[in-house]
């Protein structure tokens, strides 16, 4: 753990948005405690086939590369470079002008330099320039070029993964420079030496291997649900009883294992087993899988080459099992690879139907070519077409805000379906300040891989600006329970929370949809989900 | 700071060698900078500029990852953004003139403060987007008005544009608005890149010379214009000739237009092999000319590889006992 300063204002008095004199490629990197995440177990690395696997530590010297450590990176850099356009275009076009610079919460947060996207992207950048174009070679250091050594590499790889890829920067771009696409191409290239983390490296083996990143095998998987449907029992009186890689069953549900793992993921997880039930007698027909029991893909933090990896076994399961499309659950990162790569990388899944919801008869033409539909989406639906029957009431002891996450924002668009259901839900619903909501969001500051327990200071610097616009609410109106669609966000904001805005709890949506939802056969339902009195049944 | 001087050394020595070249060197520098050097600028641009953008083309987009910056289009009865989220040709089109004519996303530009609570507030920030508007709006509108020393006779859209740049009607000659916008809004921009702390960080040698040069040409034409007075007539001549490729150089137009001529090349010549190439480049930018309908319409990889997965069986394979001893179902017994 890192030595997070307990007053948190030693961290803001930190901050100092103007930088040094000092030229920034004549400032070294040093690799500080609290702000990087520890090095991946080789065991892992090995699983998942990746090259280089050996125990290293960032704090050392040597890192224990392969001799030609250079020559890959040059190759890899220019393999990319003939891929991407984007890259390409990307390395070209940046004029400095600093629109992006503040927009980021890591620089917001610690006022690091290198945390602006512009100077996060000229430290590949100058290297580009001395590798590949012609002034570079020419003029050298004047034209803004350095050689790549051990030093450049060290400080790629501790400010690249203090990058969430989270594209704000590219919102506010004049050209659309998303600094996200250029830490996936860092971060590709650190792997082909072995430099990865183990918060990510170990959850993609446990993935691979197991169907989720928790390493969960499939018995324990189904017990962690029937354990949920106890708690259900015990609370509404109402015996749900959800399948398991069942043949026959028309949709294919996929959500984050983060949330049948820890709260406060999963009251969401225990949500979507009563919305199935509530819903089974109209005709929704749905299973779960264990082997395909991962929404959430970190091999996206990886490489585009693991993350198709790890993709690949949702339309797999899907073809197996002979469903007719797929119904995703509340994420992030999950939603980002299947809005933007899915289909591209693993599809055309011709194999499935066009998504059609069997209680309201919609169709999702959005979804009509990856037959993949949100559970968002899905409950919007339902609630227009005024399929469930809602009591708004019992979530009264809410003051709710809402976190759109980065990825369902900037890499979707989703902003009005969840709010549609939290106005459907709850009575107090609450905006935060404009310019840190919908496409403007704030990252968490945990995503993309980085919420271990070692960063935790980088994490809450991350996170700052998130929480001051919580706070921002939460002093306003008295906002204590912030809604989101992410099971990264549902693990990442509680200690953020805590941390900045204690008083603040944190929900997925469809966790408020299920306190609301009146169960056919329910008993009187005192507590909500998390055993806590409904308001007026308090004691 | 060394970055910034350096430039502007380099933009001063450019000056004097044109000037005193033409001053001095007479004919001989006259036809140099006047005619050889004019006519490689143009060619190098023109081919750098091609290379440049047949070198992006070369790389293919594999993925579709359009910065979706509004509500996605979903259910019938959510409204979508067509224009920051867009799904139809139209709609990107839509984008990309809102990114090029109007510099959209740098609109939304704010400043952000950290103030005593903690409380981090975000200002609009307008004055980048504005003098950014403003610079490239009268860059455009020099550029254009220039056509009438190319083209006889004048086309009546230049005429028109001389007229409305001329409105004030100050001065003999007239002055023109567009000249002097270009000088304040590049001025801006220079010393927004000086003093502002956050920008003067980033800031690269080459960030401070397009800016040097682009306020050495605006001033050079003011001060052929209003100040020195130069035979426009003569820089006619070796324009039109320039354009219908029987050069010439006519006598006595003056040291200081060689200097303007020469900026100019120098800036065209520079083009291709700098950040100037933005201009392209918005145009290729996969984060905005992309539709946001990558759910609905297949986008393919033309390098897409088969990978390996672990596949069901082998996962059945691995954990089958558990499985049958858990009630799961099984595809082999
Ligand atoms: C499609 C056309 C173009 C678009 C959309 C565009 C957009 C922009 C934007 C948004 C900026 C950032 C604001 C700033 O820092 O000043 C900029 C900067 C700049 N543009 Fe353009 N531009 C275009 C074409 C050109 C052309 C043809 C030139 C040729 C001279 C040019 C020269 C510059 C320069 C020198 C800067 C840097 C200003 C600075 O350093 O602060 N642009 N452009
Ligand atoms: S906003 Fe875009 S062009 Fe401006 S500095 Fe940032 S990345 Fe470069
Ligand atoms: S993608 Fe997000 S975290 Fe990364 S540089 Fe841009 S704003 Fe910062």
């Amino acid at each position: 753990m890192s030595d997070l300063p307990k007053n948190s204002n030693e961290l803001i008095e930190k901050i100092d948005y103007n930088p040094s004199k000092k030229g920034w490629m004549d400032v070294p990197v040093e690799i500080r405690k609290g702000m990087y995440c520890y090095a991946s177990n080789p065991k892992s690395v090995e699983y998942i086939g990746l090259p280089n696997a050996r125990p290293w530590n960032p704090l050392d010297d040597d890192w224990k590369l392969p001799v030609n450590w250079k020559e890959i990176v040059h190759n890899a850099f220019k393999e990319r470079l003939d891929r991407f356009r984007s890259f390409k275009v990307f390395m070209d076009i940046c004029v400095r002008c600093g629109a992006c610079a503040d927009k980021c919460h890591f620089f917001i947060g610690t006022g690091d330099p290198k945390n602006m996207p512009v100077l996060r992207a000229e430290l590949l950048r100058s290297v580009y320039r001395n590798d590949f174009t012609t002034a570079g070679k020419i003029f050298g250091k004047v034209a803004g070029a350095r050689e790549l050594t051990m030093d450049v590499l060290k400080e790629w790889w501790y400010y690249f993964f203090q990058c969430t890829e989270c594209r704000r920067c590219s919102v506010f771009c004049p050209y659309g420079i998303d600094t996200a696409e250029i830490t996936i191409m860092a971060r590709e290239i650190f792997n082909l030496l072995g430099l990865n983390i183990d918060w990510i490296a170990t959850p993609t083996a446990n993935c691979y291997r197991t169907g989720n990143h928790l390493g969960i095998q499939p018995h324990a998987f189904k017990e962690m649900i029937e354990f949920f449907v106890d708690d259900i029992e015990e609370k509404t009186g109402v015996v749900v009883e959800p399948s398991f890689n069942r043949k026959g069953a028309d949709i294919l549900f996929i959500t984050p294992s983060g949330d049948v793992f820890a709260d406060p993921g999963t009251y969401t997880a225990m949500g979507y087993l009563m919305l199935f039930h509530y819903l089974k007698e109209q005709g929704l027909n749905v299973t779960w899988s264990t082997y395909a029991s991962e929404g959430g893909n970190f091999g996206f933090f990886t490489s585009h080459e693991l993350m198709k990896r790890l993709n690949a076994k949702m339309y797999a399961e899907a073809k197996r099992l002979g469903v007719k499309w797929i119904l995703g659950g509340e994420c992030g990162h999950m939603w980002r690879v299947i809005n933007q790569y899915m289909d591209t990388m693993n599809g055309p899944a011709d194999f499935l139907e066009d998504p059609v919801s069997p209680i309201t008869g919609t169709k999702f033409e959005n979804a009509k070519s990856t037959k993949m539909v949100h559970i968002s989406e899905f409950t919007a639906d339902l609630i227009y077409h005024g399929k469930l029957k809602l009591d708004k009431s019992r979530n009264d002891n809410l003051k709710v805000t809402f976190h759109d996450s980065c990825n369902t924002s900037r890499g979707m668009g989703m902003f009005d379906e969840p709010r549609y259901i939290i106005n459907n839900v709850c009575n107090h619903f609450y905006e935060m300040p404009k310019n840190t909501i919908r496409e403007q969001t704030f990252c968490c500051g945990s995503g993309s891989g980085l919420n271990a327990g070692e960063d935790m200071e980088l994490r809450m610097c991350g996170g700052l600006p998130r929480a001051n616009a919580v706070k921002y609410v939460h002093e306003k109106f008295g906002v204590n329970m912030l809604a989101c669609v992410c099971a990264i966000d549902r693990a990442a904001l509680p200690p953020l929370m805590d941390y900045w805005v204690p008083g603040v709890g944190v929900t997925g949506i469809t966790e408020m949809v299920a306190n609301a939802l009146i169960m056919p056969g329910e008993k009187e339902r005192t507590v909500n989900l998390r055993d806590e009195p409904l308001p007026g049944m308090e004691e | 700071m060394i970055k910034c001087m350096f430039s502007l050394t380099v933009v001063i020595i450019l000056a004097v060698l044109a000037f005193v070249g033409a001053e001095t060197a007479g004919f001989k520098a006259q036809f140099l900078f006047g005619i050889a050097i004019p006519y490689a600028a143009l060619l190098i641009f023109v081919i750098g500029v091609l290379n440049r953008v047949i070198g992006w083309a070369r790389s293919p987009v594999p993925f579709a990852i359009p910065s979706t910056c509004g509500q996605q289009k979903s259910l019938p009865w959510i409204k979508p953004a067509n224009l920051d989220n867009p799904t139809t040709t139209g709609g990107v089109f839509g984008r990309m003139f809102l990114e090029v004519f109007l510099f959209r996303s740098l609109f939304r530009n704010t400043k952000t403060q950290l103030s005593e609570g903690p409380k981090i507030s975000f200002n609009l920030e307008i004055f980048l987007w504005l003098a950014a508007i403003a610079f490239h709006a009268s860059f455009f509108t020099v550029l254009a008005r220039h056509l009438r020393l190319f083209t006889e006779p004048v086309p009546s859209v230049i005429q028109l544009l001389e007229k409305v740049d001329g409105m004030l009607q100050v001065g003999v000659p007239g002055i023109l608005l567009s000249g002097f916008v270009l000088l304040a809004a590049v001025s801006y921009l220079l010393l927004r890149r000086i003093i502002e702390p956050q920008v003067n960080y980033i800031s690269l040698t080459q960030d401070y010379f397009p800016l040097f040069l682009i306020i050495g040409i605006a001033a050079s034409g003011i001060l052929m214009r209003h100040i020195f007075k130069i035979d426009v007539i003569g820089a006619k001549q070796l324009a039109m000739g320039l354009v219908t490729f029987h050069p010439t150089i006519p006598e006595g137009i003056g040291g200081i237009f060689y200097v303007h001529v020469f900026f100019v090349s120098v800036l065209l010549a520079y083009f291709p092999f700098s950040k100037l190439m933005h201009m392209g480049g918005i145009f290729m930018s996969p984060t905005r000319n992309l539709p946001g309908n990558t759910r609905a319409v297949r986008h393919v990889n033309p390098w897409n590889y088969p990978v390996h997965t672990h596949t069901y069986e082998e996962y059945e394979e691995e954990f089958r006992g558990k499985m049958i001893e858990a009630g799961l179902p099984v595809e082999k017994e």
